[in-house]
C-alpha cells in the first residue's frame, strides 16, 4: 500500500517536496534569488526528468485518484512548462523581492493541477481546482507596485469564484439526477434526460470559464495585462493545458455517452471562440492583451479538436506540447524586450530586428507556429486538431476553422511586420541577453522546429492512449 | 535515382547559407548549391528518359514511400512522372538565374538567400511528393517566404502588397485544406495520391470538394477573379522574388489543378470544365486589355502573367491530352519567359531607377545586351514561332480545337484575340525603351554584369531550345498527360 502510494503519487510527492525546501529555505536564514533561482531551476529540471522514471497505472483512495501513462504524460508537460518558466522569465524573477514565495504558489497550483488531471470523482477534481486556482490569483498580484497587477488579481479571483460557484451548482445536479458522482459509475447512471443535461451545462460553464471559451472570456485580457509576464505565461500555457487535459478526459469518460449533446455545444462554442478570440486579437496593441486574445483563439482551435471523439484526445494532447514551447518562447522574448525596456507594446517592436536580431527570430518562429505555418510544429498541431475535427463530415465547420488560420496570419504577421519591415527612429536598444534566458528560448525554438518533423512522437502519445 | 536528394541539396544550402560567414560566402554558397540542383535535375531527366525508354511503364518512376504519421495515415511518398519532371527542371533554371540576379543585395543578404532557398525547397518538395498532405506542407512553405521577401527587400506599397499575397495565399491553401481532408474523410482515410486515383470518389462529394481545391490552388496561378494579389505582388517585390513568384510559384497552383483536383475528381473536372474555360478566358481577355492600360513595366508583366496564366487553366479546362500536354508546356514556357523578363525589369531598374514606360528610350545604344534580351522576351511572349511561348500557346490551342461544340470553338477563338493584344503591348513596350531618341540622363549606364548576363543567358536558352526542338518536352510530358486524361475520359 505505501510502495502504491509512493510510485503512484510520485509527481505529487516531488512537488510537495519542493515545495517544503522553499519553505525551509524561507523560515530559515533565506537566501539570495542569485542563488535561489539556479537552485529552483535545476530542482525543477530534476522534477522533469524524474517524471519519466517509475511510472505505474492504477488508483488510490478509492477511485478518488488515478493514475496511467497519459496523464503521466500530461505532468510531465506541465513540469517541462514550468521549469521553461522558470528559465525564461529569469530576469524579472531574480528581481522579485518575494521569489520563494513565488514559487510556492506557482508549485502550488501546479500540485493542484496534478490532482486534477489525476482526480476520478467529481469533488476530488472541485478540491484541485480551487487549489489550482487560488495561488494564480495571488501570483497575479505580484507587480506590487502596479496598480493593474492588483486589478487583474481582483478580476480573477471575483471570476473563479463565479465559476466554482456555477461548477458546484452542477456537480450538486449530477449527484442529484444521476446520484453518483464518481467517474468510474457516472456513464451508468446517464441517459441523457433534460435535467442532466442542465447539470452539465453548467459543468462545461465552468470548465469554459477557466479555459477562456467565449463568451465567458472577459477576464482574461484584463488579467493577462496586469499580472507580471511569468504569471501571464503560467496562466495562458500551464493553466490552460491543464484544463485541457481534464476536460477532454471528462469528456471522453465519464460523458462520453452525452456525446451528441456536447458535441452540439463544442461546435457552437468553437466557432465562437475563434472568431470573437481573433476578432479582437486584430486590434490590441500590448503584446501581452495581444497574446490573450491569440490565445483564445488557440483554446478554439483546441476545441474543434475536442469536438473529433475519439481521435481528439491525441491531437489535443500534441498541440498542447507544441502550444507550450510556441507560447512561452513569445512570451519569453515579451517578458525579456518588457524586462529590459519597459516596452509592451507592439508599436514599440519596430525596426527591433536591427537591433535585435535573435530575440526576432524567435519571436517569430514562436508567432508562425501559432499561426500553424509549416516547417513549424504548430502547422502539425493545428491540422490535426482540426482533421479531428473533420472526421464527423461537418466541413463548414472546418472550413470555419481553416478560414479562422487566416485572420490570425492577419495578426501574427503584424508583429511579424512591426520588428522586420516598419522603420523606427529609436527602436528598443540592444539586449544583452541572459545565458540562461538564451537556453530556453533556444531550446523552445528547436523544439518548435523538430517536435512537428520528428513524427515519432504524435504516434507516441497515440500508444499512451491504449 | 534518390529523390530525397531534391529535397536535402536545398536544405543544406539553406542551412550553409545561414551559418556563413560574410555576404561573399553566403552568395557563392548559394549558387553552387543552386547549381548542384540544376545539375541534379538534368541528371533526374536523363534517368527518367533512360528508364521510361527501357520499357518502364509505371506511372510514377523513383517512388519512395515512409510513413510519416502512421495514426493519419500520412506517407512520405515521393515519385515523379514526366509533368513532375518538367516542372523541377523549370524550377531549377529559374532558381539558378534569381540567386545570379541578386547577386548585388546588401541588405541582409543572409536572410534574403535562405528565403529564397527555403522558396524553392518548397517548390522541389512540392512537385514530387505524392501524398496530399505532404504535398501540402510543402505548398505552405512556399508562402511565407515570399511575404519576408516582399515585405522586407521589396519596393513601393511593399507592406500593403506582401499582406495581400499572403493572406490571399493562404486562404487558398486553407481550400486545399478543406478539399483534402474531404476527399481523406470520403475515400476511406488516405491521403496517398495514387491510391486515390484508384478510388472512385462519390460524385456528390467531388461536386463540393472540387471546387474547394481548384480554387484554392487557383488563387496561386490567378484564377480569375481572385488574381488581384498578381499585379501588387510582382510589383512589389525584389527582382528575384517575382522570377520565383512569377516562375515557380504560380505554377504550384496549375499543377495542383491538375495534379489534385482534375485526376482525382474525373467526374467533377467534367461537370466543372465549361466554368473553368469561361473563367480561364475572362483571365486571358482580361489580362491582356489590363496590360495595355499599364505604363509601368513590372505592372505589365504582372497582368500579362495572369493572361498567360489563363492559358493554363484554359488548357486544363478542356481536357483534351493535346491540351492539357499544351498547358504544362506553357507553365514551364511562361515560367522561364516570365522569369526572364522580370530579371530583365529588374536589371533596367537598376540602371534607371524608373520603371515608367515613358521615362525610358533606346536603350538597345545604350545597353544593347540586357535590350536584346528584352526584344527576345517580347517576342517570346507574343508568341513568335520558333521561341517557346509559341510551342505552348499552339498545342493548347490544338488540343482546345480538338473540342467539337461551338462552345469550345468560341472560347479557343477568343484565347487567340488575346494574342494580338499582347503583341500591342509588347511592341509598344519595347518600342519606347529600347529604340527612339535616348533620354539625357540615361546615354551614360553600363550594360550588364556577369552575373546578370549568365542568369539571361540561361533563362534564353532554355526559351530557345524549347523553341526549336519543342519535341523532347511534349514526349516527356504527353505520357503523363495521358494517363491523366485517360482516367477522366473513363478509360
Amino acid at each position: 500500500m505505501l510502495n502504491d502510494f509512493l510510485i503512484l503519487m510520485k509527481s505529487e510527492l516531488v512537488i510537495t517536496l519542493i515545495i517544503f525546501i522553499l519553505l525551509f529555505i524561507k523560515i530559515g536564514k533565506g537566501m539570495k534569488n542569485e542563488n535561489l533561482l539556479p537552485l529552483l531551476q535545476v530542482l525543477l529540471l530534476v522534477n522533469f526528468i524524474a517524471g519519466f522514471f517509475f511510472n505505474k497505472n492504477g488508483h488510490l483512495f478509492g477511485d478518488m485518484f488515478y493514475t496511467n501513462e497519459l496523464i503521466v504524460f500530461e505532468k510531465n508537460i506541465l513540469n517541462l512548462g514550468v521549469y521553461l518558466i522558470s528559465l525564461l522569465c529569469a530576469d524579472w524573477l531574480k528581481k522579485t523581492p518575494h521569489l520563494p514565495e513565488f514559487f510556492m504558489l506557482m508549485l502550488s497550483a501546479l500540485l493542484g493541477m496534478f490532482f486534477m488531471i489525476s482526480s476520478g470523482n467529481l469533488l476530488m477534481f472541485y478540491l484541485a481546482l480551487e487549489l489550482a486556482s487560488i495561488p494564480v490569483a495571488a501570483m497575479a498580484n505580484f507587480d506590487l507596485e502596479k496598480k493593474r497587477s492588483s486589478e487583474g488579481a481582483m478580476k480573477m479571483i471575483f471570476s473563479s469564484a463565479f465559476s466554482s460557484g456555477i461548477l458546484l451548482f452542477g456537480i450538486s445536479l449530477i449527484y442529484g439526477a444521476t446520484g453518483t458522482i464518481s467517474f468510474a459509475e457516472l456513464p451508468g447512471q446517464l441517459d441523457g434526460s433534460a435535467f442532466q443535461i442542465l447539470a452539465f451545462a453548467m459543468l462545461i460553464g465552468a470548465f469554459a470559464f477557466k479555459l477562456s471559451i467565449v463568451p465567458f472570456h472577459l477576464w482574461t485580457a484584463d488579467v493577462y495585462e496586469g499580472s507580471p509576464i511569468a504569471t501571464t505565461s503560467f496562466l495562458s500555457v500551464i493553466s490552460k493545458g491543464s484544463i485541457a487535459f481534464v476536460f477532454i478526459a471528462a469528456l471522453y469518460i465519464p460523458f462520453q455517452k452525452m456525446f451528441e449533446t456536447w458535441y452540439l455545444m463544442l461546435v457552437i462554442l468553437a466557432v465562437i471562440t475563434m472568431i470573437i478570440g481573433n476578432l479582437f486579437a486584430l486590434r490590441q496593441q500590448n503584446i501581452k492583451r495581444f497574446l490573450a486574445f491569440s490565445s483564445i483563439a488557440q483554446v478554439g482551435f483546441i476545441l474543434v479538436g475536442m469536438s473529433g471523439y475519439p481521435d481528439g484526445t491525441t491531437a489535443v494532447v500534441y498541440f498542447i506540447l507544441i502550444y507550450v514551447f510556441s507560447n512561452l518562447a513569445a512570451f519569453g522574448v515579451a517578458s525579456v524586450i518588457s524586462e529590459h525596456s519597459g516596452k509592451e507594446n507592439i508599436d514599440d517592436y519596430k525596426g527591433l530586428y536591427k537591433t535585435n536580431p535573435f530575440l526576432c527570430w524567435i519571436l517569430t518562429l514562436a508567432l508562425f507556429s501559432l499561426a500553424g505555418i509549416p516547417p513549424t510544429a504548430g502547422f502539425f498541431g493545428k491540422l490535426f486538431l482540426i482533421s479531428s475535427g473533420a472526421a464527423k463530415g461537418a466541413y463548414w465547420f472546418v472550413t470555419v476553422a481553416a478560414l479562422n488560420m487566416i485572420i490570425s496570419l492577419y495578426y501574427y504577421l503584424r508583429v511579424v511586420r512591426a520588428m522586420f519591415m516598419d522603420k523606427n527612429e529609436q527602436p528598443v536598444e540592444k539586449i544583452k541577453t541572459n545565458s540562461t534566458v538564451k537556453f530556453a528560448l533556444i531550446l523552445c525554438a528547436a523544439a518548435i522546429v523538430l517536435v512537428g518533423l520528428l513524427s515519432w512522437i504524435y504516434d507516441y502519445i497515440q500508444s499512451l492512449m491504449n | 535515382m534518390n529523390l530525397l536528394l531534391l529535397i536535402i541539396i536545398p536544405l543544406l544550402t539553406a542551412v550553409a547559407a545561414l551559418l556563413s560567414r560574410n555576404k561573399q560566402q553566403v552568395r557563392w554558397i548559394s549558387f553552387a548549391g543552386a547549381v548542384a540542383q540544376l545539375i541534379l535535375s538534368i541528371i533526374l531527366y536523363c534517368a527518367f528518359t533512360k528508364e521510361r525508354a527501357g520499357g518502364n511503364e509505371a506511372e510514377m518512376l523513383f517512388e519512395q514511400n515512409y510513413a510519416l504519421f502512421p495514426a493519419w495515415h500520412i506517407n512520405f511518398h515521393l515519385g515523379v512522372d514526366g509533368i513532375s519532371i518538367a516542372m523541377i527542371l523549370l524550377t531549377s533554371f529559374v532558381v539558378v538565374a534569381g540567386v545570379l540576379v541578386s547577386w548585388n543585395i546588401e541588405k541582409m543578404t543572409k536572410e534574403f538567400y535562405f528565403l529564397l532557398i527555403l522558396l524553392s525547397l518548397g517548390a522541389y518538395g512540392f512537385f514530387i511528393s505524392l501524398d496530399l498532405f505532404v504535398l501540402f506542407f510543402f505548398l505552405e512553405i512556399a508562402v511565407i517566404p515570399k511575404y519576408l521577401l516582399i515585405g522586407i527587400w521589396g519596393s513601393g506599397k511593399k507592406e500593403y502588397s506582401a499582406n495581400k499575397l499572403a493572406l490571399m495565399l493562404m486562404g487558398g491553401s486553407a481550400l486545399v485544406l478543406v478539399g483534402i481532408l474531404g476527399l481523406y474523410f470520403s475515400s476511406g482515410h488516405s491521403f496517398d495520391l495514387l491510391s486515390l486515383s484508384k478510388i472512385k470518389i462519390a460524385e456528390d462529394t467531388q461536386r463540393i470538394v472540387f471546387p474547394l481545391l481548384f480554387v484554392g490552388f487557383g488563387v496561386f496561378t490567378a484564377i480569375f477573379p481572385l488574381h488581384t494579389w498578381v499585379p501588387d505582388g510582382h510589383s512589389s517585390a525584389p527582382t528575384a522574388g517575382s522570377m520565383f513568384l512569377a516562375g515557380i510559384s504560380m505554377k504550384l497552383g496549375g499543377y495542383g489543378c491538375l495534379r489534385v483536383a482534375a485526376y482525382l475528381m474525373p467526374e467533377a473536372a467534367h461537370q466543372y470544365s465549361n466554368i473553368i474555360i469561361i473563367l480561364s478566358s475572362i483571365a486571358i481577355l482580361y489580362g491582356a486589355f489590363a496590360t495595355m492600360m499599364q505604363k509601368d513595366l513590372k505592372y505589365i508583366n504582372a497582368y500579362s502573367s495572369v493572361s498567360h496564366c489563363g492559358f493554363v487553366l484554359l488548357g486544363i479546362g478542356m481536357l483534351t491530352t493535346t491540351a492539357v500536354t499544351g498547358a504544362v508546356m506553357q507553365m514551364v514556357s511562361h515560367g522561364l519567359m516570365t522569369a526572364l523578363f522580370f530579371a530583365v525589369i529588374g536589371m533596367i531598374y537598376d540602371r534607371t531607377h524608373t520603371r515608367q514606360v515613358s521615362e525610358m528610350g533606346g536603350l538597345m545604344k545604350v545597353m544593347p545586351f540586357i535590350s536584346t534580351v528584352f526584344f527576345i522576351v517580347g517576342l517570346c511572349s507574343l508568341g513568335l514561332p520558333g521561341l517557346s511561348g509559341f510551342v505552348a500557346e499552339m498545342t493548347i490551342f490544338m488540343g482546345s480545337w480538338e473540342n467539337a461544340s461551338a462552345f469550345h470553338r468560341i472560347a479557343t477563338i477568343a484565347a487567340c484575340m488575346s494574342i494580338v493584344v499582347t503583341a500591342v503591348y509588347i511592341l509598344r513596350a519595347i518600342g519606347q525603351v529600347a529604340m527612339g531618341p535616348i533620354k539625357k540622363n540615361q546615354s551614360q549606364l553600363r550594360d550588364a554584369t556577369w552575373n546578370e548576363k549568365l542568369a539571361a543567358i540561361i533563362l534564353v536558352a532554355g526559351i530557345i531550345v524549347i523553341g526549336i526542338i519543342p519535341g523532347w518536352l511534349n514526349d516527356l510530358v504527353r505520357p503523363a498527360a495521358e494517363i491523366i486524361m485517360n482516367k477522366i475520359a473513363g478509360k
